[in-house]
């Protein structure tokens, strides 16, 4: 594998981008000017920046509902989601989708579905697309471990593997559906094993190596890119806080939390571009420091433009509904 | 003018639209070679090839999530259900994914998609194969609802549909596919929310739509030899509804039937009488009557089946009691 020092920072950057953004989301929480309830996936920030790391401007996304590194891996601006945290009239979705709506058809983010497993037949949609229309772009679905047990992961991934379709899906098995834990409900170990029933590429990945995961992901991609069809990967990762903010998670064991957060994904790249001497340990923290400055900066700029964003007109409420047909 | 079928209406009008428009696709379970189980789709995988007229395994949901994701990523799609009982295998993404994609996105997603599918009774095919469920996605925002009576309806609206942006269930009944009627050679699109008077008449007004519309037609020539003139409006679209249209009719006639094959309880007569009750109270002589299918699943023995889904005679009877026939 080439070293790419230019995407290794970025990956880096938008790591940080997620962890921070979602930690001054936990700061906003306890002041009640956010509605909705949040899944954050800190600790995740590997899988889903790495992922998007391996995607092009025109390719399609659609993530999961703990998303929100993936649209910002994607390049949706963060004055943008925080709007849309907000509920804000200036927000992607004008306060109609919520965060979990998030999307963007010049990013090619069609959004997420909030009944689980929902985007498995979409996204395969988009790829059918892209093929028909010879545009040559590439479908990412990002789904957690409790969604592949959805009927629609069957029949989304037999139709993508039968018609060869530009996809790529990645599950993020953060071995826990809300406190359903993976043992519990499946008897095989890795999602990934599902591939083969569909006769399609199945791969694990160590989730909390960004490097590893926009790797696997880039090979999928290039893949489905070259017209070989779908891959499923997953990755390992877990996530340090509970399934939505204010529930319990008393079904972990906190020490089991704990080891993870030893493995925290930021960390280990850090060391990682130390090690392959992008980075020097002595200008370490001066770098860190430095990018993560400009990082709360613009967090900042978000929070003040979604603060500032008017609310949307309450007989919006019904405006987009249908879309002005000519023929009537 | 020629006389053509309900089902060759159907298939020249898919056909005329995918040579019009080069994107358009068919997705849905045996529409290929086999032409679809009521041989709407037939000769079209020959003429377009396979990319255009996709057939699909038993996989309901992944034939409307994957012609959402191809409809709003550019892809004018329609996607069929073979029984509108399986739509309910899909209910995911026809609630909560088609009907609401747009909406969601802040009115960004275009969704150029029809769900066909067919629906009723009549056949003896049981309680899984013979239900009309229109009223669940008339409650639903964010479905246009077309159910035509006629070829000639079937072809204007079919193209509307084709040619909308948004998401249309297009409902087909069973014992419409053979029935016969004219249509002119040129094309001619029919806009949605008109509704249609398909027999003109004073004394009372029978709305209809689908297949029961050809039953009020009959019950109406019944009641004629006995002196009462019934005018029968063909709704044609439930989504969006030719409020209007009845309300002119009601005007003049100051009594409503209506009929459906849906369940009464909960059906579309219930709004639609709803809508009646607050735009012309006034003007009514007597309550508007429901005439719906009994509030059981449709059975397969014949006379049971007979028993349970509304016909001439009861569709009489309705309009004898809104005119207090003794």
């Amino acid at each position: 594998m080439k070293i790419d020092k230019e995407k290794y920072f970025w990956i880096y950057t938008k790591m940080l981008t997620q962890r921070m953004l979602e930690e001054k989301i936990l700061e906003l929480i306890p002041t009640g000017k956010l509605t909705g309830h949040f899944h954050l996936g800190i600790g995740e920030e590997a899988t889903f920046i790495g992922a998007c790391a391996a995607l092009e401007e025109k390719d399609y996304l659609m993530p999961t509902h703990r998303g929100l590194g993936c649209v910002i891996g994607k390049g949706i601006p963060l004055k943008k989601i925080m709007a849309d945290i907000y509920g804000k009239a200036t927000g992607t979705t004008k306060g109609k989708g919520g965060v979990l709506r998030i999307c963007d058809a010049q990013l090619g983010v069609l959004g997420l579905s909030g009944t689980l497993g929902g985007i498995f037949p979409i996204a395969m949609g988009a790829a059918l697309s892209s093929k028909l229309l010879k545009e040559g772009r590439v479908t990412l679905a990002i789904f957690g471990d409790g969604q592949s047990n959805r009927g629609t992961f069957h029949e989304a991934l037999n139709l993508a593997s039968v018609w060869k379709l530009p996809i790529v899906y990645l599950c993020e098995n953060n071995y826990f559906a809300i406190s359903t834990s993976q043992s519990r409900v499946m008897r095989i170990k890795n999602i990934a094993d599902r591939a083969k029933g569909y006769g399609i590429p199945g791969r694990v990945v160590d989730g909390n190596d960004a490097l590893a995961v926009y790797e696997m992901t880039l090979e999928a991609v290039n893949r489905a890119r070259a017209g070989k069809g779908p891959t499923l990967i997953e990755a390992k990762t877990y996530r340090w806080r509970p399934h939505f903010e204010g529930e319990g998670a008393s079904y972990r064991d906190p020490k089991e939390v704990e080891i993870w957060k030893k493995r925290c994904p930021i960390h280990r790249l850090r060391k990682k571009l130390i090690d392959l001497k992008l980075l020097n340990p002595s200008q370490d923290k001066k770098i860190k420091g430095k990018i993560a400055e400009e990082i709360a900066e613009e967090i900042d700029e978000a929070v003040r433009y979604a603060e500032e964003s008017p609310m949307p007109r309450p007989e919006d409420a019904l405006e987009d509904l249908f879309f002005p047909s000519a023929t009537e | 003018m020629r006389e053509i079928t309900f089902v060759e209406s159907l298939r020249m009008t898919l056909k005329e639209e995918m040579q019009n428009d080069p994107s358009l696709m068919l997705i849905g379970e045996d529409i290929g070679r086999y032409g679809g189980i009521f041989g709407v789709t037939k000769g079209l995988l020959e003429e377009f090839g396979p990319h255009r007229v996709r057939s699909t395994p038993i996989s309901e949901s992944a034939i409307i999530g994957s012609a959402l994701g191809a409809a709003m990523t550019g892809i004018r799609t329609v996607a069929e259900i073979m029984y509108v009982d399986f739509t309910t295998c899909a209910m995911d993404q026809i609630v909560n994914q088609v009907a609401k994609m747009r909406y969601m996105s802040g009115g960004k997603a275009k969704i150029p998609l029809v769900i066909r599918t067919q629906g009723g009774g009549g056949r003896g095919n049981a309680a899984q194969h013979s239900q009309s469920l229109e009223a669940l996605f008339l409650h639903i925002p964010g479905l246009k609802i077309v159910m035509p009576s006629t070829p000639y309806d079937a072809r204007g609206l079919l193209k509307t549909a084709i040619r909308d942006d948004n998401p249309v269930m297009f409902i087909e009944h069973k014992l419409l596919y053979a029935t016969k009627g004219h249509i002119p050679n040129g094309e001619y699109l029919i806009p949605f929310g008109q509704a249609d008077i398909k027999r003109k008449g004073k004394d009372v007004t029978v709305i209809a739509i689908s297949y029961m519309v050809l039953k009020a037609l009959r019950a109406a020539e019944q009641l004629a030899k006995k002196g009462i003139d019934v005018e029968v409006i063909d709704l044609r679209t439930l989504l969006p509804l030719d409020l209007e249209s009845l309300l002119q009719s009601i005007h003049k006639t100051n009594r409503a039937v209506i009929v459906h094959e849906g369940c009464r309880r909960g059906g579309i007569g219930a709004e639609i009488a709803s809508n009646i009750m607050e735009e012309a109270f006034d003007f009514l002589d007597a309550p508007v009557q429901r005439v719906g299918t009994l509030d059981v699943p449709i059975p397969y023995s014949e006379p049971l089946e007979k028993a349970v889904i509304p016909d001439e005679e009861d569709i009489m009877t309705a309009v004898k009691k809104v005119l207090y026939w003794k």
